[in-house]
């Protein structure tokens, strides 16, 4: 599984990607934040607020209740300030 | 109905996008073109540069998504979405819709719509550089409240944020 970070997400855990294995009992966008959260200073510093926090599975906008099982890029970013 | 949705570093060049829409069509009552330009200051602090990242594989579908959602809303006969990213001064454009249709008022509104969704749905974020004292520091800017009620607005319902 493909993890993907942008703006200030990125530069807190220092890449703008990595490849995961899917850690068991890790169901939902919100579990896997906290999971993430626990790998490191600069994860629990990156989603040290997680409402601020959004995500896409593939490409598309998601809830943090959102399930990730089959996922193949999940993608962690702030509020977005396009346009 | 032609949709044109385009990335891109390079100046876009407004009247030659609304051109290709217009072309050969009697049908086109109403064209609606807004730009969006980079203003040379920042909650009142002068402006270097705006650089603007982006999530390039995301934000070309999820323009498409919006435009395909103008489209069912309002009887649409063209639209052109041209977003700029990469490193960008004072006075350049970001941003540029162009919606076409029988009459102005679907023009108008769908024109709207969109930049409402792009400002908060798009995903680009946005850098600024302040001057002062010589050093330069790179800033991300906040998500403004005021644009997710903009946004809200062409939502009846409170499911926010919901996939679609």
């Amino acid at each position: 599984m493909k993890l993907r970070y942008f703006a200030w997400v990125r530069e807190r855990i220092g890449k703008p990607e990595e490849e995961i294995d899917l850690p068991a009992g890790v169901a939902t966008i919100a579990e896997l934040v906290i999971w993430l959260s626990q790998r490191g200073e600069e994860y629990a510093h990156a989603f040290e607020n997680p409402r601020v926090i959004r995500a896409a599975i593939d490409r598309a906008h998601v809830r943090s209740d959102a399930a990730i099982s089959g996922a193949r890029e999940i993608a962690f970013f702030p509020p977005m300030t396009g346009g | 109905m032609a949709a044109t949705v385009r990335l891109q570093r390079e100046p876009f060049d407004a009247a030659s996008e609304t051109e290709k829409l217009r072309r050969g069509r009697s049908d086109i009552g109403a064209v609606v073109t807004f730009t969006g330009i980079c203003r040379g200051d920042e909650a009142g602090a002068p402006l270097l540069a705006m650089t603007l990242e982006h999530y390039p594989d995301m934000a070309e579908a999820e323009i498409a998504r919006h435009v395909a959602a103008a489209e069912r809303r309002w009887p649409l006969l063209g639209v052109a979405v041209v977003h700029r990213y990469g490193r960008l001064q004072p006075g350049e454009d970001i941003v540029l819709v162009v919606t076409a249709a029988a009459h102005r008022q679907d023009a108008f509104a769908a024109a709207e719509f969109l930049m409402d969704y792009l400002k908060t749905r798009a995903p680009f974020w946005k850098q600024i550089e302040l001057a002062g004292g010589g050093r330069t520091d790179k800033i991300w800017v906040e998500a403004k409240r005021s644009d997710d009620a903009l946004a809200d607005r062409w939502t009846p319902s409170s499911g926010r944020r919901a996939a679609e």
